[in-house]
């Protein structure tokens, strides 16, 4: 295996892979969103229960590939018992991580999310890596109403 | 064995992270022989001018070039005249220029319009946009488990209100070669027309619209070796005819005045605006490298490739192939048990194979077999046993990965 592909593919990652963490729906989620790649088949959907702007508990179902699958589960890990601003701010992170030369400020911040760091020498796959994060967006903001996300 | 034609194809002589490229995405679109790219330079370098108008003699070697791009056409599908070739930007521009204009004349309210399970998303479309104009119902012929039509269902999806059927003659994602003879014999009976999509079919089995007695078939000319920008509609004579224009412009108009205006005939008819006078003619010398080596010669070695590249990925465990209709061509979709496409084509990528991997503009397909996506390896005359070979070993790669 090449050494990029090892990066992206890194245990880490495919053990989150085949094993999800937080793989399940939540009975009574306070927010809800759907998010699909229809260019691959990437299917998300993210469940959140929201009390006094912190995430008490975050869960997700879908079907899609290595990247977006382990993204998720990393994700719900990783913000359990944030606050909402404190899920923004990594995702900043994450996004800048995926996207931007310098990213030594946010690979410190990230935590174990570090592991995606590989995904910057795929750019075809940083959808794949970001739609999780992006349909949690969509959960938040539509507050009274959780709408279907597609993504393209 | 390798594949002769491989060295006409100078992109083909390539690494890709270290490794020899190996393009499996004809699908999507084939490479460029040389003949091809040369032949377009040197149009540009000594022949190139707008067509039609110029009295000049760069005007007129462009303008017989241009319509000897359009013979040439014509004799590659069998097409009786050359005014039954309508240059166009490709398969896409063609069905939505049908559904337009034949489509609207023949299409009213509660009749339907038949396509197949199959088809790309550019032959449900324009289908699904008419039928919404005119409120017409649009009906799909059921595919069956190993990706072939559903022909009973066929005929009894036909009736009185039937006013137009559009097949694909290869599906691009699963590589079922359609009957499609025998679907415009069936539509004939009952006068209903029939458009054909050749855009997978045009590069890789034999054309002749005369004995196929379709009512138009399309295709685009970056799939049959030739540049992006260009395709082409052919339509029967007298269909053409009674069609109304599409694009208004230059070109296609007798004459203008403000109180009115008189078009030409077909083809001009459909040419509105400067055409793609260098697509053309660089098509028409893929057309004549095709010609060269014979469309039969092709079908065959692609077959035999196909059947190779079928019995080494059968040997596979955990890999399915998604479409296993007895007659297929140029077309291999398959999934594996432990990894997405996106996965599988980004790894193999890294070992310097082209694959496709989604829904290939085919959601409706990925939906019947109950697949997200699939990966697809697709071949070209370039392609060849070793070519299958080094995708299989990619493939166990991918396995060992995610094992």
């Amino acid at each position: 295996m090449n050494p990029e592909t090892k990066d992206l593919y890194q245990e880490m990652i495919l053990d989150h892979y085949k094993k999800p963490r937080n793989f399940l729906r939540l009975s009574q989620p306070s927010h809800k969103a759907d998010g699909h790649n229809p260019l691959c088949g990437d299917k998300v959907t993210i469940f959140l229960n929201l009390e006094n702007g912190m995430i008490q508990d975050i869960a997700f179902q879908g079907s899609g590939c290595a990247i977006s699958t382990a993204s998720a589960s990393m994700m719900t890990e990783q913000l359990k018992g944030k606050t909402l601003p404190e899920a923004e701010i990594l995702f900043q992170h994450f996004h800048n991580l995926l996207t931007h030369e310098n990213a030594d400020a946010s690979r410190e911040s990230l935590g174990k999310l570090k592991v995606f760091e590989g995904v910057r020498e795929f750019p075809m796959r940083v959808k794949c890596a970001t739609l999780a994060w992006h349909t949690l967006k969509a959960a938040q903001d539509n507050q009274e109403q959780p709408i279907s996300t597609e993504k393209t | 064995m390798s594949s002769p034609y491989k060295k006409d194809f100078p992109i083909l002589h390539q690494t890709v992270y270290g490794k020899p490229l190996v393009y499996l995405d004809s699908a999507a679109s084939t490479q460029k022989p040389s003949v091809m790219i040369d032949r377009l330079s040197n149009f540009l370098k000594t022949d190139y001018a707008n067509i039609h108008r110029g009295v000049y003699k760069l005007s007129q070697k462009s303008t017989e070039l241009y319509e000897k791009a359009r013979k040439n056409v014509q004799h590659f599908i069998h097409a009786a005249e050359p005014s039954e070739i309508v240059f166009v930007r490709g398969t896409t521009e063609a069905i939505n220029l049908i559904a337009q204009t034949f489509g609207k004349m023949r299409v009213h309210e509660g009749d339907e319009v038949l396509i197949s399970g199959m088809e790309h998303h550019s032959n449900i479309v324009p289908w699904q946009i008419l039928c919404d104009e005119k409120k017409a119902t649009l009906k799909i012929i059921p595919i069956l488990e190993d990706g072939t039509l559903d022909m009973h269902a066929f005929a009894a999806l036909m009736s009185e209100k039937t006013k137009l059927v559009s097949v694909v003659h290869v599906s691009n994602a699963l590589g079922t070669v359609n009957p499609v003879e025998k679907i415009i014999h069936m539509a004939h009976e009952r006068s209903i027309p029939v458009v054909v999509d050749g855009a997978q079919s045009a590069a890789h089995l034999p054309i002749d619209v005369q004995r196929m007695d379709c009512d138009f078939f399309v295709f685009s000319g970056h799939k049959v070796y030739g540049p992006t920008g260009v395709g082409v509609l052919y339509g029967k004579k007298s269909h053409l005819k009674a069609m109304p224009v599409y694009q208004g412009g230059g070109e296609m108009i007798e004459s203008v005045t403000f109180e009115k205006t008189t078009y030409k005939q077909a083809p001009e008819k459909f040419e509105a605006g400067t055409p793609d006078i260098m697509g053309a003619v660089a098509l028409s010398a893929s057309l004549d490298y095709v010609r060269e080596i014979g469309i039969q010669n092709i079908m065959e070695h692609e077959t035999a490739l196909l059947a190779y590249a079928h019995e080494q990925l059968n040997k596979i465990s955990g890999l399915r192939v998604i479409g296993t209709a007895a007659e297929k061509s140029g077309v291999i979709s398959f999934v594996l048990d432990d990894a997405h496409p996106h996965d599988i084509a980004t790894i193999v990528d890294r070992e310097g194979i082209a694959v496709r991997a989604g829904n290939h503009c085919a959601q409706p397909v990925m939906e019947r077999f109950g697949v997200p996506a699939t990966t697809r390896a697709s071949f070209g005359l370039y392609n060849d046993q070793e070519d299958a070979d080094a995708l299989v070993k990619a493939i166990l790669r991918v396995q060992e990965i995610f094992k």
